[in-house]
């Protein structure tokens, strides 16, 4: 089936299979590495992109339901020039990464989160992160990051509930 | 996955025709189809995606005035919505933002995971199914884990909901999978108290009568406070133990008597 759909602006078009996963159109026939695949029930997050503005993950979508689509994927989310979006500066501020395998997912649930309600509360940055998971970080400085880049103080952050 | 074909019809009448295949099967949001295919556990010819099927999205009201939902219509469209309170306060919490983004509520009806929220707030409201066939009452549609009324081909296209005078949906999560260890959705009607409960039971959604006609004649937290919860039917695992969820079907149906108000 051939499909065409617009990734990171520039327009692509490509030859999938029914049976092809969004994530691996981006990562394998596009060569889009910066997504990644951390499971293989959903639940983790580490594959999320946008699509027509929405936070999806791409392990759970079919490339040919992206058809028409826009898609913007964390190597679409810096500055054409490589500076860093205010989400991505607060998450190396802040501390927001370790081994960095769910950062991808993490910066792209967050920027989503931030162009939907800019000045978050902590618990609605905890809510929202719900999809996904992380081994490393235990999320503090996840979600000290996302309250920085919104521009609200990161002090008082705190375990949930 | 096994390979399969993606058909994407934008009416119902050529989604229909595409589902006569018997080895066609309908694609919602795809947040339970797809991991299923991923694990093999289905290997259907094609896939009918129902996503640019127009009639079947959005909300609006008939004229009858009651609130009808297209089937597939996203739970981030119904968490949006501001008619129904207690609906979209339910759909706003259904898995994750992700999940919400893509998931369906004809998907999650058609799928009836005993766990799964729709099934509750669908039952509790008294909703009605429409279908490409015919009309089906909530009472009639839920038939047991993961067992519907709908036959082979049929798809659920709108849900239509008389809004109720106060209703609540009460869900305790199941922190792994964020589905329901257990959920209890209460509707006062005029005419009496309907409460639905999910993730209890072996036999899937259910309503609990012995609260309805309680909460009926006293719309109270207190009014069930003499009534047991039969735990011979209900689900134990590594989660919980049948004593627990029982237990927590009057917790959660008292908590959601006091949201309601
Ligand atoms: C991480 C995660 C967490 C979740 N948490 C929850 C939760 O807390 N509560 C909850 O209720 N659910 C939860 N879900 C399930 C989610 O709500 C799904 O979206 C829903 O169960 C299925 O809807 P779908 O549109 O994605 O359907 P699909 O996955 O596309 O389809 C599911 C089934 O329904 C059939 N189908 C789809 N649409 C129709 C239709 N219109 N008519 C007839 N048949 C149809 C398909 O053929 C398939 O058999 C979760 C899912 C994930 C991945
Ligand atoms: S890889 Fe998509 S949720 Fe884990
Ligand atoms: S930083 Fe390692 S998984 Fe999150």
């Amino acid at each position: 089936m051939d499909i065409s759909l617009t990734v990171n602006g520039h327009k692509v078009t490509a030859e999938v299979e029914g049976r092809k996963l969004l994530v691996s159109l981006l990562r394998e026939q596009l060569k889009l590495t910066g997504t990644h695949q951390g499971c293989d029930t959903s639940q983790c997050g580490a594959c999320m992109v946008h699509v027509d503005g929405l936070a999806v993950k791409s392990c759970a979508m079919l490339a040919v339901e992206a058809d028409g689509a826009e898609i913007t994927t964390i190597e679409g989310i810096a500055a054409p020039d490589g500076s860093l979006s205010p989400v991505q500066a607060a998450f190396q501020e802040y501390h927001g990464l370790q081994c960095g395998f769910c950062t991808p997912g993490m910066v792209m649930a967050a920027t989503a989160l931030l162009a939907e309600n800019p000045k978050p509360t902590e618990a609605e940055v905890r809510d929202y992160l719900e999809g996904n998971i992380c081994r490393c970080t235990g999320y503090h400085n996840i979600v000290k990051s996302i309250m920085a880049a919104s521009g609200q103080s990161v002090a008082p952050v705190a375990a949930a509930e | 996955m096994y390979e399969f074909d993606v058909i994407r019809p934008a009416t119902i009448s050529e989604a229909v025709e595409a589902l006569a295949d018997e080895d066609a099967q309908a694609l919602g949001g795809g947040q339970t189809l797809i991991p299923t295919l991923k694990a093999r556990l289905a290997s259907p010819s094609a896939l009918v995606s129902l996503s640019k099927v127009a009639e079947m999205i959005g909300i609006c009201y008939d004229d009858q005035g009651r609130l009808c939902i297209g089937a597939a219509t996203t739970h981030a469209a119904v968490a949006r919505d501001t008619s129904y309170p207690a609906l979209s306060a339910m759909a706003a919490h259904i898995g994750d933002p992700a999940v919400r983004n893509r998931g369906t509520i004809g998907g999650s009806l058609a799928n009836n995971d005993p766990a799964a929220c729709y099934p509750a707030g669908v039952l509790a409201s008294n909703a009605t199914i429409t279908t490409n066939k015919r009309e089906i009452a909530a009472d009639d549609f839920f038939q047991g884990l993961f067992e519907t009324a709908l036959e082979e081909g049929e798809i659920v296209t709108e849900v239509k909901f008389t809004i109720p005078q106060a209703a609540n949906y009460q869900k305790f999560i199941q922190p792994a999978s964020r589905f329901a260890l257990v959920g209890v959705f209460v509707a006062k009607f005029a005419d009496g108290v309907r409460v639905a409960v999910t993730g209890a039971s072996e036999e899937g959604v259910h309503r609990w009568t012995a609260a309805e006609e309680a909460l009926s004649s006293e719309f109270t937290p207190e009014a069930i406070a003499d009534l047991t919860v039969l735990s011979d039917t209900l689900i134990s695992d590594a989660h919980a133990i049948a004593d627990y969820r029982s237990h927590l079907v009057k917790v959660m149906t008292g908590r959601a008597v006091k949201a309601a108000g």
